[in-house]
C-alpha cells in the first residue's frame, strides 16, 4: 500500500523537485551570504517548511532579537496559508493519523499538487498526499542545504538571487492569468496590493492588503451573482 | 543574535506558520459542513494572493530614484517572455534571476 502510493506519487512531484531546489539553493546561498551558519539552513526546512516565511525570517534573524517581530512578519506572510487549508477540508478526511503531517506541510506548492491530482485508482489516499508532501519537503530541505554549504565554498557575489522568489510568484500568475478567463480575482489582489502600498507603506501593507481583498472579492461575488441571475432572466448562456 | 535568540526566533516562526496552516481545520472540524463564503474564497483566494504576493516582491523596490526600479521591470520582462516562450518553471524563474543578477551587478552598479 505505501509502495504503490509511493510509485504513484514519486512522477507528480518532479517538477517540484527542480523548482523546490533551486528556490531551495536560492534560500540556502542567501542564508550564507547575509553571515548565518550552513546549518540553519536545513533545521528551519525541517521545522518551518515555507519558502516565503523562510526568506522573511532570515531578515527578522539579521536584527536585534524581538520575538513580537518574527511573529507578526511571520503572520503577515503566511497569512495566506488560513485559505489552503479551505479547499483540504474534505481531502484530508480519513487518512488515518496522517493529517498532522500534512497539515503542517501544506506549502503553495504542495498545495497545487493536491488540489490539481487525483488519487490514482488502488492507491491509498492518505499514503498518496502523505508522499507527495513528503517528497516535496525532501527536496526542500536537500536544496536548502546545498545552497548552504555550497555558499561557503563558492568565490562568486550571489546579490540579487533573491529575484527567484519575485520570478515563482509571477510564474505562478502567468500561469493562473492563462488557465483561468475569469482575471477579475488577480487584478482585485493586485490593486488592492497597490492601494495598501501607497496607504500604509512597505511595512505594514499585507494585512490591510488581504481585507481589502476580502472586501472586493465579496462585492465582486455580489456582482458575479448578479450578472449569472441577469444571464439566466436573459436565457442566454452564463459564462 | 545568540544561538538560544536563533533558536527561539525560529521556534516562534515554525509555530506561527503551523498556526496559520490549522486554523482552518479547527474552525471547520470534519462533522461541520462548509458554508458558501468559504467556498467560493477557495475558488477565488489563490488568484488574488499571488497578485498580492507579486507586489508584495516589489514593495522595497525605489521607483523615484537611480536606477527607478529599472533592474526589475527588466527582470520581470524577462520573466515574462521566458514563459512565454517555454511555459517551463526552471527555465522561466533561473533565466529570471540570471537576468535579474546581471543587471545589479554589471550594468546597474550602485555607487
Amino acid at each position: 500500500m505505501i509502495k504503490t502510493a509511493f510509485k504513484h506519487a514519486f512522477p507528480k512531484t518532479i517538477p517540484v523537485f527542480f523548482g523546490y531546489l533551486f528556490l531551495g539553493i536560492s534560500f540556502g546561498v542567501l542564508m550564507i551570504g547575509v553571515g548565518l551558519d550552513w546549518y540553519w539552513a536545513p533545521v528551519m526546512s525541517l521545522v518551518i517548511f515555507a519558502g516565503s516565511v523562510q526568506f522573511v525570517a532570515v531578515g527578522s534573524l539579521l536584527t536585534a532579537f524581538n520575538p513580537l517581530t518574527a511573529f507578526t512578519l511571520t503572520l503577515a506572510v503566511s497569512a495566506r496559508q488560513l485559505f489552503y487549508g479551505l479547499s483540504m477540508l474534505e481531502r484530508f478526511k480519513s487518512v488515518n493519523g496522517k493529517k498532522p503531517y500534512l497539515i503542517f506541510a501544506l506549502t503553495d506548492e504542495t498545495y497545487s499538487l493536491l488540489v490539481a491530482e487525483n488519487v490514482p485508482e488502488g492507491a491509498d489516499r492518505g499514503w498518496f498526499y502523505f508522499w507527495i508532501s513528503a517528497l516535496n519537503q525532501s527536496y526542500w530541505i536537500l536544496g536548502s542545504t546545498l545552497g548552504a554549504v555550497f555558499g561557503m565554498f563558492l568565490p562568486f557575489n550571489f546579490k540579487g538571487i533573491e529575484f527567484a522568489m519575485t520570478a515563482l510568484f509571477l510564474y505562478i500568475l502567468l500561469n493562473q492569468w492563462e488557465a483561468n478567463a475569469d482575471h477579475a480575482p488577480t487584478l482585485i489582489g493586485i490593486g488592492s496590493a497597490l492601494l495598501s502600498l501607497a496607504v500604509f507603506g512597505p511595512e505594514r501593507m499585507i494585512i490591510p492588503a488581504m481585507i481589502a481583498i476580502l472586501i472586493g472579492l465579496f462585492a465582486y461575488r455580489k456582482r458575479r451573482e448578479r450578472k449569472t441571475d441577469s444571464a439566466r432572466e436573459n436565457g442566454g448562456a452564463c459564462s | 543574535m545568540t544561538t538560544p535568540q536563533i533558536i527561539t526566533t525560529i521556534l516562534i516562526v515554525a509555530l506561527t506558520t503551523l498556526i496559520t496552516r490549522v486554523v482552518p481545520f479547527l474552525v471547520f472540524p470534519e462533522s461541520k459542513k462548509i458554508p458558501d463564503w468559504a467556498v467560493y474564497l477557495d475558488k477565488v483566494l489563490p488568484y488574488a494572493v499571488i497578485g498580492m504576493l507579486v507586489v508584495f516582491c516589489f514593495k522595497d523596490t525605489p521607483i523615484t530614484a537611480a536606477p527607478y526600479g529599472l533592474p526589475e521591470l527588466i527582470a520581470s520582462l524577462a520573466v515574462v517572455i521566458l514563459y512565454k516562450l517555454t511555459k517551463r518553471m526552471i527555465l522561466t524563474i533561473g533565466g529570471g534571476v540570471i537576468v535579474y543578477m546581471i543587471l545589479i551587478q554589471i550594468i546597474f552598479v550602485s555607487k
